[in-house]
């Protein structure tokens, strides 16, 4: 393989996920949201698990690398819970 | 243990945890040390590099049994503008004779070597394990609640992580503030051995490692690359407010570093592997919260903020391990929990920790210097260029072309006020 520019999926196809479905371990309330103008976390996010669809900040908790940024930069508090994924789920980075 | 009951249980297997969990385990202690990961390691991610002290002090050869990846005999200082780059190259072979000073490391690699340290010294060690909450009784710290299983101590020692949500629930400290931390983001990249040693200049088993300025569009931040076994580790750490301010995404800007035509010849070749993302203490001693202990717990290691960065050096995981130390230490030495909590703090100052945090206390106020992420790197190279240019026309004089390139980037005024601001904080 050559060296390239990765987009966000094949950024995060390095990894592996194991996801718990229905059971986020980020919540976030689209309603504060959708009064939040610096919108941190649509920049600053490096799994860019928050996204920008209709005009609305969608989070996709499903390929979080459990790094802690939008917690501390979320500040209308959209982000109303904040843990890690339960046992054996989440992120594994191979090599690190 | 009896009843079981542990000596001590540890959360967290990073270089802090399992440093306290080694020490403690090999004094003959009950200790259980505790991992969210499948394995150690699995969930942990940093730039890459160790200084071999902290290893040394935990137990004098511990070093060559771990799996460090190269000695670092190159520091490499670099200087970005969008196409061009003026790179200082420091080469001292006396930085990898006796105990070398640093190693790159790969935290899958060593994070799972120390857990099975720990194990082979005693210890009882579970990954797949994710703490959610603490014991309280009488106001002491007495265990960890897993789901609905609760396990006992005497001693907790939360080696959480950056993010501490342990040292938090025992109201220690608040939510780590986004003016206290970095965040960082990191691509591994498989190489051959010998394509790296003769990109960098390097014989077999020695290492470089690189930091590099004018690649975070004026961000507050810089890269960073260290050369491992087989694999090269590149990234960015970004000061997160100043990113949240514009508009690209770190991801991108990330990625066109990486394409920048004096970093993708390095790597070119490679196959991408990994990629990892971490907040990152920046702030130093004093982002080190007040408490850091209550009784029956202790906090150790990126959970109490414990890192110092120069610019030139980035410690992190010397300093875990430090504190993991400090912590066994003071529990071995307390004769009852109400004392282990000022025992800590006690082997923190001697061992040095503290007096290392305050040597570089003021360190972080250099970044607030907004020229030093833009305008300075661009000054460098646009002099090189001036210096370097040969096309056959009059040049002008020495003197007053640079003088042309200085302006274009900073006043005099300003240069003298950086000058100041930096020299203060020195």
């Amino acid at each position: 393989m050559t060296i390239k520019k990765l987009g966000p999926e094949e950024l995060l196809s390095l990894d592996k996920f194991s996801v718990d479905e229905g059971n986020p371990h980020i919540l976030v309330d689209k309603a504060i949201c959708a009064t939040c103008t610096p919108r941190a976390c649509l920049v600053v996010c490096p799994a860019r698990c928050y996204r920008l669809k209709d005009g609305q900040v969608n989070f996709e908790y499903a390929g979080c690398l459990e790094c802690g940024t939008c917690r501390v930069m979320c500040k209308d508090k959209g982000v109303t819970s904040w843990s890690y994924p339960g046992a054996t789920y989440g992120v594994t980075f191979r090599c690190s | 243990m009896a009843e079981d009951k542990f000596d001590a249980i540890v959360v967290g297997a990073g270089p802090a945890g399992s440093a306290c969990a080694y020490t403690l385990a090999k004094q003959g202690k009950s200790v259980l040390l505790l991992e969210r990961g499948n394995t150690a390691g699995s969930k942990n991610v940093s730039g890459g590099r160790l200084y071999t002290y902290a290893l040394e002090l935990l137990e004098p050869e511990l070093y060559k049994r771990a799996p460090l990846q190269r000695k670092i005999v190159r520091e490499q200082v670099m200087l970005l503008n969008e196409r061009g780059a003026t790179t200082v190259d420091y080469f001292n072979p006396d930085f990898g004779e006796g105990v070398p000073q640093s190693y790159s490391v790969v935290r899958a690699v060593l994070d799972e070597w120390f857990a099975a340290e720990v194990e082979a010294a005693g210890g009882m060690v579970a990954s797949g394990v994710l703490v959610d909450g603490l014991i309280e009784e009488n106001g002491k710290i007495v265990g960890i609640c897993t789901g609905e299983e609760e396990m006992r101590s005497d001693v907790v020692v939360a080696a959480d992580g950056v993010n501490s949500l342990l040292g938090q629930k025992a109201g220690l400290f608040p939510e780590v503030s986004s003016h206290a931390v970095g965040v960082g983001v990191k691509e591994t990249i498989e190489l051959p051995d010998n394509l790296i040693n003769a990109r960098f200049g390097l014989k077999h088993g020695e290492g470089a490692a690189r930091v590099a300025i004018g690649c975070t569009e004026g961000i507050s931040g810089g890269a960073f690359l260290y050369t491992n076994k087989g694999s090269i580790s590149l990234g960015i750490v970004f000061n997160p407010e100043q990113a949240a301010k514009q508009q690209r995404h770190i991801q991108d800007i990330f990625q066109d570093f990486k394409m920048h035509p004096a970093i993708q010849p390095l790597i070119e070749g490679g196959t991408s592997v990994e990629f990892g993302a971490h907040l990152v203490p920046e702030i130093g001693y004093q982002g080190i919260p007040k408490r850091l202990h209550r009784e029956g717990m202790l906090v150790v290691g990126d959970a109490v903020q414990f890192g110092i960065n120069t610019g030139l050096i980035i410690r992190g995981m010397d300093l875990a391990i430090v504190s993991g130390l400090a912590a066994a230490r003071a529990i071995l030495n307390s004769a009852n929990t109400a004392e282990t909590g000022s025992l800590y703090m006690k082997q923190l100052e001697e061992l040095l920790l503290i007096a290392n945090q305050r040597a570089y206390q003021n360190f972080h106020n250099i970044f607030e210097i907004s020229r030093i992420f833009s305008g300075y790197p661009k000054l460098a190279n646009e002099a090189m260029q001036f210096m370097f240019t040969v096309d056959g026309k009059v040049p002008k004089p020495m003197v007053k072309g640079l003088l042309e390139v200085v302006k274009r980037h900073a006043s005099f005024g300003q240069m003298a006020a950086d000058g100041w601001k930096a020299f203060r904080s020195l």
